[in-house]
């Protein structure tokens, strides 16, 4: 194992399966010469060149069609994309084109495109800048949604991005690119689908994914201090979801806690609540909680920036009321 | 020199042979799909390529196997003209399991990768990115496949148009890009939807070598992209083909395009490309009646043969299809 950075992670990725597979190439904003903003794809040109590794103008929609063309001809493109808000500039690419071509060929054509983007709050960037929109990719069927929290899982998962068919939306946080931890020496690849137990408890169970992690976790060590061991269940991918891991936790636990930065209306923990009240209604002690950004852009002031999404104590107070040691929710309702 | 210089510019029989026999297909398959949808057989859109024919014929037999192409919502001509299967085409309009796209996608989404037909397109202006994409994973493997795109001039106000074509020009891409403009977005004619109606211009604003022909005569929709895709594998792509011509009908079956003045159809029925095709494999290529009898035979029988092929053949089954959608 060594330990380096969520970003060198993803660098790895790139490197080892460019070198792997000469189909796989990059372009983007600034990730030649310069490296990319987040230094991801720093050395790559020198490595590579520059028919593999190059930038483009300023050109959203296109940069993100360009890329999923390549793929429906049979390569392996990955197209960064400086802000997943930016990236809304390509949606007909990724909504009516790569996510529709499977079905639309009758199975036949495949798109194994990757757009690398990141979202997230990150002190004062503001509201252009800032979104967490897993929910819109998740709502359409035929892309696959990936958010890693670590950089074992930021190297992995996109590894293995690099070689399933189908196009992948890999968010990453900006936050999280300067973090560090742990990775396997060698080969290390993370299928798609199979969340992660990020710690293990018994008493309650914390979903939560990308810069949600490593805040939950926080909350969890707050909570061991109070004498509740809380699991902490790291989906990865949205899409696939590993539907099975969060019920077997959440059948364990009996209570879920379900935390995003993205804002609460029409978010993903809500389809993860659907589903484990549809699935394990009758295993659970407490209302499902969800933890959320607020419905509201995210503001410039720092302040209210951090206002607008959930904070440790916020996770914390979650869990405590999930496991009725505090007014509010059920423990309320039942006086 | 001069000898093969002269020789090359007389037409070979064959390639006049091709162009007509193409032409005709495209016009039997839209004047008799047509017929289908009329009697409730064809369900959703159908847009007719109907009077366009010689864009398609001209250009797609100038490119080889190897090369791509990505089309519109009006692809049925390119399909067509790219050597698509008659009877796979009228069984995915008739959404039955031999069809392209085994009854998933329809007339607006017929694609073929294992021939390089990347696939026509419902969003307008859509196959252009997509075209250059396919040109740059070209390029990346070092390959000199040339990607065609066909767009319309409705697709030309749309930003992607100049966006993608610029990525081209910056990367010296083997791409080809061919607005068929017809002169209508739908029903909106396009001096009204643009002050310059040259659409090549737009072209030559970002440095592109841009043309502009007459897309209903076939040979010299031929001769030009023969000349770009040369270009193109020369490294002096990409290359814009304005082609002007004007649809037959309105924009799909169930529109009358009463917007169309009669005397601009009557001008351009005059110079029918189906009729040009014909003329030219006559009159340079000297061919017989009987050559052309026998040649709209086949293709009329092509066509009864594929109707009788997508009635006998069955639909994917509700229950493969909910076994599909668990793989998403």
């Amino acid at each position: 194992m060594r330990e380096i950075m969520y970003r060198d992670g993803l660098r790895e990725a790139i490197d080892e399966e460019m070198a792997r597979n000469p189909e796989v190439f990059i372009i983007g904003e600034g990730i030649a010469e310069r490296g990319g903003s987040y230094k991801v794809t720093e050395g790559l040109l020198a490595k590579y060149g520059s028919k593999r590794v190059r930038d483009t103008p300023i050109a959203e929609a296109s940069m993100i069609g360009v890329g999923v063309g390549a793929a429906i001809a049979g390569a392996r493109p990955i197209v960064e994309i400086l802000y997943v808000d930016f990236a809304m500039l390509g949606m007909d690419m990724i909504v009516n084109q790569a996510a529709k071509f499977r079905l639309m060929t009758g199975g036949d054509g495949r798109v194994p495109f990757v757009l690398r983007t990141q979202g997230g709050t990150g002190g004062g960037v503001a509201a252009q800048h800032s979104q967490s929109l897993e929910a819109l990719f998740y709502s359409v069927p035929g892309l696959r949604v990936v958010m890693p929290s670590t950089p074992a899982d930021a190297k992995g998962l996109l590894k293995y991005a690099l070689r399933q068919p189908d196009p992948v939306i890999f968010l990453e946080h900006k936050h999280l690119y300067m973090t560090k931890g742990l990775v396997p020496d060698g080969e290390h690849i993370v299928e798609f689908g199979k969340a992660d137990i990020k710690r293990a408890g018994s008493d309650v169970t914390l979903i939560a994914w990308s810069n949600m992690i490593p805040r939950t976790l926080e909350a969890a060590e707050e909570l061991a201090k109070q004498g509740i061991e809380a699991e902490v269940l790291d989906p990865r991918t949205l899409v696939p979801l590993d539907r099975q891991a969060i019920l077997s936790s959440v059948a364990k636990t009996k209570r879920a806690v379900i935390v995003q930065e993205a804002a609460r209306r029409g978010g993903v923990a809500s389809d993860i609540a659907s589903i484990i009240q549809e699935e394990v209604f009758y295993e659970l002690d407490a209302p499902v909680e969800i933890v959320a950004g607020l419905n509201i852009p995210v503001p410039f002031n720092l302040t209210l920036e951090k206002a607008s999404v959930p904070g440790k104590d916020d996770v914390v107070a979650a869990a405590r009321r999930a496991l009725h040691l505090d007014a509010g929710g059920f423990a309320e309702a039942a006086q | 020199m001069s000898d093969s210089r002269q020789a090359s510019n007389v037409p070979p029989k064959d390639l006049l042979e091709k162009l007509f026999r193409t032409a005709y297909s495209i016009r039997v398959f839209e004047t008799e799909g047509i017929k289908l949808y009329r009697q409730g057989l064809i369900r959703g859109y159908f847009h007719p390529y109907l009077g366009q024919e010689g864009i398609a014929t001209g250009v797609c037999a100038a490119l080889s196997k190897g090369d791509f192409v990505a089309s519109t919502h009006r692809g049925h001509g390119h399909c067509i003209a790219w050597g698509a299967d008659i009877k796979r085409m009228v069984a995915e309009l008739l959404q039955k399991e031999t069809g392209y796209c085994r009854g998933y996608g329809g007339s607006m989404h017929i694609a073929d990768i294992s021939s390089g037909n990347l696939g026509a397109n419902g969003i307008v202006g859509a196959g252009t990115p997509l075209g250059v994409g396919a040109a740059l994973a070209s390029q990346v493997r070092g390959s000199d496949a040339v990607t065609l795109t066909f767009t319309t001039d409705g697709a030309t106000n749309n930003g992607t148009f100049l966006e993608a074509l610029n990525l081209a020009a910056i990367w010296n891409l083997n791409f080809i890009l061919v607005i068929e403009n017809n002169q209508y977005a739908v029903s909106t004619p396009i001096g009204e939807a643009t002050r310059e109606t040259d659409l090549f211009k737009r072209g030559t604003a970002i440095g592109v070598e841009s043309h502009l022909v007459d897309g209903n005569d076939p040979l010299a929709v031929y001769n030009l992209t023969v000349e770009a895709a040369k270009k193109c594998r020369a490294g002096q792509g990409p290359i814009l083909i304005e082609a002007r011509t004007f649809r037959h009908m309105g924009h799909h079956v169930n529109d009358p395009g009463k917007y169309m003045p009669e005397d601009r159809l009557a001008y351009y029925k005059e110079r029918d490309p189906v009729d040009r095709a014909r003329n030219y494999f006559i009159e340079l290529g000297g061919a017989s009646d009987d050559e052309i009898s026998a040649i709209q035979k086949e293709v009329d029988d092509e066509f009864v043969a594929a109707v009788e092929f997508s009635r006998n053949s069955g639909e994917v089954g509700v229950e493969e299809f909910r076994a599909f959608a668990e793989t998403y």
